[in-house]
């Protein structure tokens, strides 16, 4: 994990070579992360993986999060590992919904990290996420007929409520 | 596809000079490269667990492959929002079913980090000591089925024995043979009883010797070299790559283990070491998951001697349920048990993804607390769904009892896989 | 086929009588008769059926590692119930175990399977998930595999321990001869206590249920 001055100079090379990728930074109960504007999400990625002092060639996890109410409401996270050096770093993409029933949009980093490809089809299926540039991008998880995104803070648990007769008998 | 003509009836005497060629019409150049499209499973008796293979056949050789997945998605990281911190434990212990332990310390640790609470040190030994007799556990029905499906089918019953001395130290510990949320944030919820630490340690001594007699009958065994030897083989930046973890990456070459890398509990204190194989066929598979309960074996029997004395869960009474002795007498502890049992306890907005080292790989659990008494997301990073994006690598251009053998060496378990 | 038994030792003297060759009369029917059972092929036919059950080899979850694996091993042996051949193709078994939960993705192969199997089948329910969606009341669970398949025993536990398997499992032994262990609620004064499944005592149920319904009470009245 770098630490906070180590996130900081990580950051401000990023800015040389990529200048307004990195948003911001955290440093939260010893967690690193770099906010990243998704634009730009891929080049932060490759100068993660292939600047050779930084190297980190192993995306652990490619999970997403709904901050909903926040805005903007999704969030991408990539878990990357250094194994030389044993640091962990994420990063992030904030991405709000378009709102008129289109498909938040990234780009897809399957090429850099093949592991990607089952990680994106599931953020996919649970948020509605769409990933550019994924050679298949459907349903891994849900039936192919599934119609939602089941994993959004607004969709319902589901389930249904248990009838007991006791219950039906004195309250109908 | 040439048109059947209609023949005509051909001689007897002359039948036997006919080739296949003259009944059958011209073999044209599409017939002999045609590709036949099965599905295998959900239902097969050799997949483990309810996977789905759309196999692409060639003759009996397969070029490609693409599993589908999905058919036990349950729902566990949608429900898990529903419910207080520690009431999402026994969702999470039944994501990967055979690794419970494993799920129940990813979470907690996540939950631990987020609210910064610290585990007393007797703990941290109970928690490694159930970890380790866990691994050797999801080893023992890796192997016992696996080995079911190359055809040596008495080795499940010997695994199985084991496997219920296991379950017995279990039950002993925490009254459920499975699935026992005997992990809580800020410890484990009972201490070990008498005669617990006599019954572990005669495991934990009889343990290699069992090993030994498995290897006896496998690891020379013509039939299971043959079968696994050479098979299955994908090399080390390809897995990489992949994000593959564990065994797999360990047989490959890569030394790779969370548990010296990034040690957590009491890891750094305990003497094992990480096997690691050369080639990265099923053979090696196999004989790296074969070492690695040895060792656990022996970190169990270290983790018994080092046991200290205390407290066996944290004493912050925010988070931690007070003990119930207490409740009679002090009204604090009635609020607190109170609090915790109806709303659970808040947890600063953060978030945190903590990785541990199960036995199939990378086991990480990202938790996102949004100030309410509520996770916002429980996310699993589990190793057997990374892992499964390797098997089309292991399986293509090999027969298909070679990709039966390389999906057993590849140790699936469906429920981490689907959640 | 209960037959009113002697005492071992009267047992054991008439054995004794009769190698010598000195049974006659009445001794000699009666010992006769405890050695021939003599029963309808209806039950000789249930009681084959019950004592030699092919199960599937079907696993979904969880409880799939406590059976079918647990209990063909050799602690739980299920072969001493005659079911140690389990079959692989539906077409072959006679049970299905549905042990672990039922995904919305899952139910539909679940029931193509139960269909592919052919008369007298059994389905029995082991566990909570199955039975009634257990701990997983959402959008992905169905909420018991009642909704969608006739199961025939429910064995409750998540999951079950082996012997709660094998307790239902001589349960639905029981059932299959004919013999259902209906009888409880006579033995402990709790007629009127059936809970209605999603319907409510005020509903009224399909003819064909409610005939199979009074079938089941008469026969364990019986």
């Amino acid at each position: 994990m770098p630490d906070a001055p180590g996130l900081e100079l990580i950051r401000g090379e990023i800015e040389r070579d990529h200048p307004g990728a990195v948003t911001s930074t955290s440093f939260d109960r010893e967690q690193a992360a770099l906010l990243v504007d998704p634009a730009q999400l891929i080049a932060v990625l490759t100068w993660l993986r292939n600047t050779p002092g930084q190297g980190y060639r192993f995306l652990s996890s490619l999970h997403a999060a709904d901050y909903l109410p926040a805005e903007p409401r999704f969030g991408v996270h990539y878990e990357l590992i250094n194994r030389e050096r044993v640091e962990r770093i994420r990063v992030k993409a904030m991405l709000s919904d378009p709102g008129d029933g289109s498909l938040p949009q990234l780009d897809s980093c399957v090429e850099l990290f093949p592991t990607a490809n089952f990680q994106e089809r599931e953020v996919f299926d649970f948020f509605g996420i769409e990933f550019r540039g994924h050679p298949e991008l459907t349903r891994i998880l849900l039936p192919e007929d599934y119609v939602g995104w089941p994993q959004r803070r607004d969709f319902p648990v589901g389930g249904e409520p248990v009838t007991f007769t006791y219950n039906e008998r004195n309250y109908g | 596809m040439a048109e059947h003509e209609v023949r005509e009836a051909i001689a007897f005497e002359d039948a036997a000079a006919l080739t296949t060629a003259d009944l059958t019409g011209e073999l044209s150049e599409d017939r002999t490269t045609e590709l036949m499209t099965v599905n295998i499973g959900p239902h097969h008796p050799a997949t483990h667990g309810v996977l789905r293979l759309v196999v692409d056949l060639e003759g009996e050789v397969v070029r490609d492959l693409k599993p589908v997945i999905g058919y036990v998605h349950t729902g566990i990281e949608k429900s898990c929002e529903d419910k207080s911190y520690w009431k999402v434990i026994p969702f999470v212990e039944r994501m990967d079913y055979v690794s419970y332990f494993f799920q129940m310390q990813a979470y907690c640790g996540a939950v631990e980090q987020l609210v910064g609470l610290e585990i007393p040190p007797r703990a941290k030994y109970l928690r490694t000591l159930f970890l380790e007799l866990n691994r050797i556990h999801s080893h023992l029905v890796w192997l016992g089925t696996t080995a079911l499906d190359l055809g040596a089918i008495s080795m499940l019953w010997y695994c199985f024995r084991e496997r219920d001395r296991i379950l017995d130290l279990f039950e002993m510990a925490a009254g459920q043979r499975m699935h026992t949320r005997y992990f809580q944030v800020g410890g484990v919820i009972e201490d070990i009883p008498l005669g617990f630490e006599q019954k572990c340690r005669s495991f934990a001594e009889d343990m290699p010797v069992r090993v030994g007699q498995y290897e006896a009958l496998l690891d020379r065994n013509e039939v299971f070299l043959q079968r696994t030897k050479g098979v299955g083989i994908v090399d080390r930046e390809r897995l990489l790559d992949l994000g593959v973890t564990g065994p797999l990456l360990r047989a490959a070459g890569e030394p790779w283990d969370l548990r010296k890398a990034t040690p957590y509990l009491v890891y750094p204190e305990l003497d094992f070491k990480i096997p690691v194989g050369t080639v990265g066929d099923n053979y090696d598979r196999y004989r790296v998951r074969v070492a690695e309960m040895v060792e656990s074996a022996k970190i169990v029997a270290q983790c018994l001697d080092a046991l200290p004395e205390g407290p066996f869960i944290a004493e912050d009474r925010k988070y931690v349920l007070p003990p119930r002795s207490e409740l009679s007498t002090s009204m604090e502890s009635l609020i607190h048990h109170f609090k915790l049992v109806t709303e659970g306890f808040r947890v600063e907005a953060g978030e945190v993804y903590n990785a541990i080292e199960s036995p199939r790989g990378e086991l990480g659990c990202y938790v996102l607390a949004d100030g309410s008494s509520k996770p916002a997301r429980v996310h699993f990073r589990d190793a057997s769904f990374v892992n499964l994006q390797s098997f089309a690598d292991m399986a293509a251009d090999s027969y298909i009892a070679d990709m039966i053998c390389s999906l057993g060496m590849l140790d699936p378990i469906l429920g981490g896989v689907d959640r | 086929m209960e037959i009113e038994r002697r005492s071992f030792t009267a047992r054991q003297a008439s054995a004794r009588d009769m190698l010598r060759g000195d049974l006659e009369g009445e001794d000699l029917e009666r010992y006769v008769e405890e050695k021939v059972v003599t029963t309808t092929f209806e039950k000789m036919l249930n009681l084959a059926r019950s004592n030699s059950i092919f199960p599937l080899t079907f696993g979904l979850a969880c409880c799939a590692i406590e059976a079918p694996i647990s209990i063909v091993t050799a602690r739980y042996d299920l072969a001493r119930f005659g079911a140690e051949a389990l079959r692989a193709s539906p077409r072959q078994a006679d049970l299905i175990i549905l042990s672990g939960r039922v995904s919305i993705k899952m139910a539909p192969v679940v029931r193509r399977l139960y269909d592919q199997m052919l008369e007298p089948k059994w389905a029995i329910s082991m566990g909570a998930c199955s039975s009634s969606g257990g701990m997983f009341a959402n959008y992905a669970v169905v909420q018991g595999a009642d909704k969608f398949m006739p199961i025939d025993l429910h064995i409750p536990g998540c999951p079950p321990r082996p012997e709660a398997v094998m307790y239902g499992f001589t349960k639905l032994q029981r059932k299959i001869q004919g013999n259902p262990d209906q009888g409880w609620r006579q033995r402990y004064n709790a007629v009127g206590t059936e809970e209605w499944a999603r319907g409510g005592p005020a509903s009224t149920p399909s003819p064909e249920a409610a005939e199979a319904y009074l079938a089941a009470r008469e026969m364990s009245l019986a």
